[in-house]
C-alpha cells in the first residue's frame, strides 16, 4: 500500500507511519516544517523494512495552495497513491479559544474548512485512480455539544458529519472513507492536560487505526473503549449534561 | 482537552519507579526546543527515588517519551543515532530482528536513551563492556545558557564525562549517538547454576568472569546460617547461530498489575515462600539452555507496573558496589548488616563489575554490586544508614538511580568525586539551571 501522512511527523501519524513502513508500506509524510520532515524521514527509513520507500512532502494545512501539490508530489514520488491520512489538526483549550477570537476562527479554519477542502483534493485524486481509502482523524469531542470543548468539539463535529456523507455516497464507486474518533491520548496535542481514565497511548492506537484501514472500517473509536464512554455520554439527557462538567 | 482534566489537584505530586511521591507535576513534550526552560528531563521513569523528580521550586519535569525518533542508522558501522526519549523497548522492537542490540543493556527495557546516558547504566556484561555511557560517540545538549551543542569523548570531553552518570544535572540530554552491538543470532545460551551459600556464590561469579560476557543472580537473603545467601547463578552469551532456533523469539506477554497491593502482602513470611520456592524450583544443579533475551534480560518487565506490589508506601532499592578491596566475605558481611536490621527483599542481585568508567559520577568500580528491593516501612532510613556505613567502612558507594535515602553526609564520603562533578557542572551552570529533587538532597543545590 502506497500512502501519505498529513501530520506523520507527529503523535498519532507518527505512530500510524512507522506501523506502516515496518510492515512494508511506502509512506509520504505531509507536514509543514522542511527539518521535522528530514528527521521523521530518517526515522521512517531507519525502520522500514528492506525496499520500502519514504518520502516527504511540505503540505501545511493553514494553505489551501499547497494541497494539491502535495497529494501529486506524494503520488509521484511513489508512483502511485492509495491511502491518504489525515491526523494534523490544531487544538487549544475552550478558556483560551473564549478569550481569543483570531484563534477560534484559525482552529475552525483549519480543523473544518481547510481539512474539508483538502480532502476533497484527496477525494478526487483516489477517485481519479479508481479506488482508494481516505481515513481521517475526528474526534469524540464531536460526538456531542459539551462544555469544555464547545468550539473544537463543534468544528470535529462538522469534520465527522462531512465524512460519513462521503462514505454513504463514494463507497460504492471505490472511495472507503474512515473516521477515526480518539478520546484522550497521550500525545504532544494533550500535553499539560490532566489525562483521564482510558487515556491511550499512540502506538496503540496506530495499532487499531491500521487495521480499520485495511478492513474500511467506517468509524472507529481509539481506544476502542472510547465507544461505549461516548455512548453513555450520548444518552446522557439535556438537564444532566448541562449540570456535569464534561 | 476536558475542563475536568484540566483542574489539577492543589498539590500535585509525581514520583519514580518507588512510588514515593513528591511535589510536582510532569509534561510530555514532542518538541524539546520548547521548553527549554525546565529544571529536569526525564524518561520513563524507572529510576526508583527522587532522581527524576523536579525542585520544589520549579516543580514540572519534563517527559521526553515522545522525542523518540531515530535519526541515523549505519547498518555497516552500528552507529545509531537517535532523539533522547527513545525507549530500549523500541529499540529492540525495531533492530533485535536486523541483528543488532544495545551494547549494554540494564534490567529492564523500559528505559529511554537520555536516562541510560544519564544514569550510565550497567548490565550483565558490565566485567567487559562497561557502562552505556563508554559506548557513546555523541550527544546533543542544551546547557545553561539555552546553547545547543554537541560534546563526545573527543569533543568537550569535561561536559561529556560529567553528562554521562551525572542524572540529568549538567543540562537537556537531546540527542544521543552510540554505537550498537552485532548479534549472531537473536537468542541467548544460558548456563544456571544452583549455589549453597553466598561465598560460594560470589567465588564462582568471579571464576565465571573471564569465561561468560554476561553473569548475574539472585541470592535469598533471608536464610541463614550455613545457607546465607544461597542462590542461583546465571551466565550468558549470544547463542551461535547453528545453537539457535530459526524462529524470531516472541516478545513477553504484557500483563498489567491491577492495583496497589495492600501492605501486609510483602510480610517477611511472603518473601520466605516466594524464596523458597525460587531457590528449589531450580532443582537440578546446573542446568544449560537456549532462552529468549526477553526473559534473559527483562524478567519483571512482562508485569506492567508491578511496583504496584510493594502496596502504598512504596519501595526502595539499595544497590551499592564493594570494590575488591573488600574482599570475598564482602557480601557475607553485608547480608548480616542487612539480617541485623531485619530486612528482607524479594530481589537481592549480585553482580560483578569491570573497572570503574570515566563518568564522574558513574556508579561502577572494579569489585562487585549487591542490589536489593526494600519495602518502605518505618525503620527503612535506619537500614539504609547501617547499610551506608557498611559501604563507606569498605569503600563503596551507593548508586543515585536507585537512591531516595542516603544522607548528604554518607554520600559525600562515597563520592571523593563529587567536588570534580560540581566545578564541571557550575562551568556549564553557573545558576544552577539544572537540578533534581535529589541534588537538592545529597548534592546540596539551593532549593
Amino acid at each position: 500500500m502506497k500512502a501519505a501522512v498529513l501530520g506523520g511527523t507527529r503523535g498519532m501519524g507518527r505512530a500510524l507511519a512507522r506501523r506502516m513502513v515496518e510492515r512494508g508500506d511506502w509512506v509520504t509524510v505531509l507536514g509543514r516544517d522542511g527539518e521535522e520532515l528530514s528527521r521523521s524521514v530518517a526515522d521512517l527509513s531507519a525502520r522500514a523494512t528492506p525496499g520500502t520507500q519514504v518520502h516527504s512532502a511540505v503540505c501545511d494545512l493553514e494553505k489551501t495552495a499547497q494541497f494539491g501539490p502535495a497529494l501529486e508530489a506524494a503520488d509521484h514520488a511513489m508512483g502511485g497513491l492509495d491511502v491518504v491520512v489525515v491526523t494534523a489538526a490544531v487544538f487549544a483549550t475552550q478558556d483560551k479559544l473564549e478569550d481569543d477570537a483570531a484563534l477560534t476562527q484559525k482552529l475552525l479554519t483549519v480543523d473544518f474548512a481547510n481539512t474539508i477542502v483538502f480532502c476533497e483534493e484527496a477525494r478526487k485524486k483516489l477517485l481519479g485512480k479508481g479506488k482508494g481509502t481516505l481515513c481521517v482523524f475526528s474526534s469524540v469531542a464531536g460526538d456531542r455539544g459539551r462544555k469544555p470543548v464547545v468550539l473544537y468539539g463543534a468544528a470535529k463535529a462538522g469534520l465527522s458529519h462531512y465524512l460519513e456523507g462521503l462514505d454513504h455516497k463514494f463507497r460504492q464507486q471505490g472511495l472507503k472513507t474512515v473516521c477515526v474518533k480518539p478520546g484522550f491520548v497521550r500525545t504532544g496535542m494533550t500535553d499539560g492536560l490532566k489525562a483521564p481514565p482510558f487515556a491511550g497511548e499512540p502506538d496503540e492506537v496506530a495499532a487499531v487505526v491500521l487495521q480499520a484501514i485495511d478492513e474500511g472500517t467506517p468509524v472507529v473509536y481509539v481506544p476502542p473503549i472510547w465507544r461505549l464512554v461516548m455512548t453513555a455520554i450520548k444518552a446522557l439527557p439535556r438537564f444532566a449534561m448541562r449540570r456535569v462538567g464534561f | 482537552m476536558y475542563e475536568y482534566l484540566m483542574s489539577h489537584s492543589p498539590e500535585p505530586q509525581v514520583s519514580g519507579w518507588g512510588n514515593l511521591p513528591g511535589p510536582g507535576r510532569e509534561v510530555r513534550a514532542e518538541d524539546l526546543t520548547q521548553v527549554w526552560d525546565a529544571p529536569l528531563f526525564r524518561g520513563l521513569a524507572r529510576s526508583y527515588g527522587d532522581s527524576s523528580l523536579p525542585p520544589p521550586s520549579r516543580p514540572v519535569v519534563v517527559s521526553t517519551v515522545l522525542a523518540d525518533r531515530v535519526l541515523k542508522f549505519d547498518e555497516s558501522t552500528g552507529i545509531l543515532r537517535a532523539e533522547c526519549g527513545l525507549s530500549l523497548a523500541e529499540l529492540n522492537r525495531a533492530f533485535l530482528p536486523r541483528g543488532f542490540f544495545t551494547p549494554v543493556t540494564p534490567g529492564t527495557q523500559f528505559v529511554t536513551l537520555g536516562g541510560m546516558v544519564a544514569a550510565d547504566v550497567h548490565g550483565k556484561n558490565h566485567h567487559v563492556e562497561g557502562c552505556f555511557g563508554q559506548h557513546v560517540t555523541r550527544l546533543k545538549m542544551r546547557v545553561g545558557s539555552g546553547q545547543v551543542l554537541e560534546c563526545g569523548p573527543d569533543l568537550e570531553p569535561e561536559l561529556f564525562w560529567a553528562t554521562v552518570g551525572g542524572m540529568g544535572l549538567t543540562g537537556h540530554i537531546l540527542e544521543v549517538e552510540f554505537q550498537m552491538a552485532r548479534i549472531p543470532s537473536p537468542w541467548i545460551w544460558m548456563e544456571s547454576e544452583r549455589v549453597p551459600d553466598v561465598d560460594t556464590y560470589v567465588r564462582k561469579l568471579k571464576e565465571a568472569a573471564p569465561e561468560w560476557p554476561m553473569t548475574v543472580g539472585w541470592i535469598d537473603c533471608l536464610s541463614t546460617g550455613k545457607n546465607m545467601g544461597r542462590g542461583i547463578l546465571m551466565k550468558g552469551r549470544w547463542a551461535h547461530p547453528a545453537q539457535a532456533p530459526q524462529h524470531f523469539p516472541r516478545p513477553l506477554p504484557n500483563l498489567v498489575f491491577p492495583f496497589t497491593a495492600p501492605q501486609f502482602l510483602l510480610g517477611r513470611q511472603t518473601v520466605q515462600a516466594f524464596n523458597f520456592g525460587y531457590y528449589w524450583k531450580h532443582f537440578r544443579k546446573k542446568h544449560e539452555r537456549i532462552v529468549d533475551p526477553f526473559s534473559f534480560f527483562y524478567p519483571l518487565d512482562f508485569v506492567r507496573d508491578w511496583n504496584r506490589a510493594y502496596g502504598p508506601r512504596g519501595f526502595t532499592q539499595y544497590q551499592c558496589v564493594l570494590p575488591e578491596s573488600a574482599g570475598e566475605g564482602a557480601a557475607r558481611r553485608f547480608l548480616e548488616v542487612l539480617t541485623r536490621r531485619g530486612g528482607a527483599s524479594f530481589l537481592c542481585v549480585i553482580k560483578d563489575c569491570g573497572p570503574q568508567g570515566k563518568g564522574l559520577l558513574s556508579f561502577p568500580m572494579k569489585g562487585m554490586s549487591i542490589a536489593l528491593d526494600i519495602a518502605v516501612r518505618d525503620n527503612t532510613q535506619a537500614l539504609i544508614d547501617d547499610l551506608n556505613a557498611f559501604v563507606i567502612a569498605e569503600k563503596g558507594r551507593m548508586y543515585l538511580a536507585k537512591d531516595a535515602f542516603t544522607r548528604k553526609e554518607d554520600f559525600e564520603k562515597m563520592e571523593p568525586r563529587l567536588a570534580e562533578f560540581q566545578r564541571v557542572r557550575q562551568k556549564w551552570d553557573p545558576t544552577f539551571k539544572f537540578k533534581s529533587a535529589q541534588s537538592i538532597r545529597l548534592l546540596g543545590d539551593p532549593p
